[in-house]
């Protein structure tokens, strides 16, 4: 008893909270670092298929995205339901390409032009022909790296 | 009269940030599957000139059915064909004479869907990654994915990867 009862009568000091800022900033800081912000309103639907041999993007800075999928709802009155190209914010035909890519050339310096991947985010119910049209336009516009993208596969083919 | 500006504020202000900036992160990371399409030139790549015991030819339909160099083959049973087909550790006259001359050629229909189509691409190349992961650890004890630039590309030398892809045939006529 007599050990631990000497400070039992002290009063308590507080935990100083003088450092509170400095580790909220520090966290802050890292989420600073780390966040991308969303690149675009989705207006398409795009579940992308799954599979087992992906890998992560390296850099997300180079990193351009072609989302590829039915238009969502409150698209379709205009746009209809057919598979439809999506660039940025807006709703793109397959001739828009070689100017997205030449945009997004631009954006980055010389070194890394070649370094650009178009991620493409493709709906898994879309059927190739369309998708054909995109790689064959992309391989025009001298854009050769390409990611699908998938997601990691629950369980193995039957 | 203090001067002191009042810090003590400084932990709200750094909190109202610090919770922007978690609601707005996305955690989960960009996977694909990566890949290099090759230049555009008019004139098209007809792999059927090659010697066919060299060429794993892969077509799916616009019913999203597989046909394997002329038999019909399950998704499943795709990545162990292939590979015993660049391989070939029996040396069987039908399969590839040899990894380097191998060639994959992969033709699908404007009608096929794409989550098929990735399905098969990702079993072709799952086969070659599992023969370098197989190389990999046999030759430098090491995984492939931290193996040095110069040792892949050995690997990859020995067996490269050659996966062709055709034109689409277009059978609906209206497969967009």
């Amino acid at each position: 008893m007599s050990k631990f009862s000497k400070k039992r009568g002290n009063t308590s000091p507080g935990i100083s909270t003088a450092s509170l800022p400095d580790i909220v900033f520090m966290l802050l800081f890292f989420f600073m670092v780390v966040t991308v912000m969303k690149n675009a309103d989705m207006m398409v639907e795009v579940s992308v298929p799954e599979a087992s041999e992906l890998k992560k993007i390296k850099d997300k800075s180079l990193a351009t995205y072609y989302y590829i999928g039915k238009p969502l709802p409150q698209f379709q009155e205009q746009w209809g339901t057919k598979p439809r190209l999506q660039l940025d914010d807006k709703f793109a035909e397959l001739e828009d390409i070689p100017m997205f890519v030449q945009r997004k050339k631009d954006s980055v310096i010389e070194e890394k032009k070649d370094q650009l991947v178009a991620s493409l985010r493709i709906d898994g119910e879309v059927t190739m022909g369309f998708v054909t049209d995109v790689k064959t336009e992309l391989r025009k516009a001298g854009q050769l790296k390409v990611n699908y993208a998938g997601r990691e596969r629950a369980k193995d083919l039957e | 009269m203090s001067t002191e500006i009042n810090a003590g504020s400084m932990a709200d202000i750094a909190f109202l940030l610090l919770i922007f900036f978690l609601v707005t992160t996305t955690i989960n990371p960009e996977k694909g599957i990566r890949t290099k399409l090759p230049p555009w030139s008019e004139e098209e790549v007809d792999p059927t000139q090659l010697n066919t015991r060299n060429v794993y030819s892969v077509l799916v339909n616009y019913q999203n059915e597989l046909l394997v160099r002329g038999e019909p083959m399950r998704a499943a049973d795709l990545r162990e064909n292939a590979r015993e087909f660049i391989l070939n550790p029996q040396a069987r006259p039908d399969l590839a004479e040899s990894p380097t001359k191998a060639i994959i050629s992969l033709k699908n229909d404007r009608g096929t869907e794409y989550g098929t189509y990735l399905m098969v691409y990702n079993e072709l190349k799952g086969a070659y990654n599992e023969i370098w992961e197989e190389m990999s650890q046999r030759d430098y004890q090491s995984s492939y994915d931290d193996l040095p630039i110069s040792s892949k590309k050995k690997i990859q030398d020995t067996v490269p990867m050659v996966i062709s892809e055709a034109e689409p045939t277009d059978v609906t006529g209206q497969g967009n």
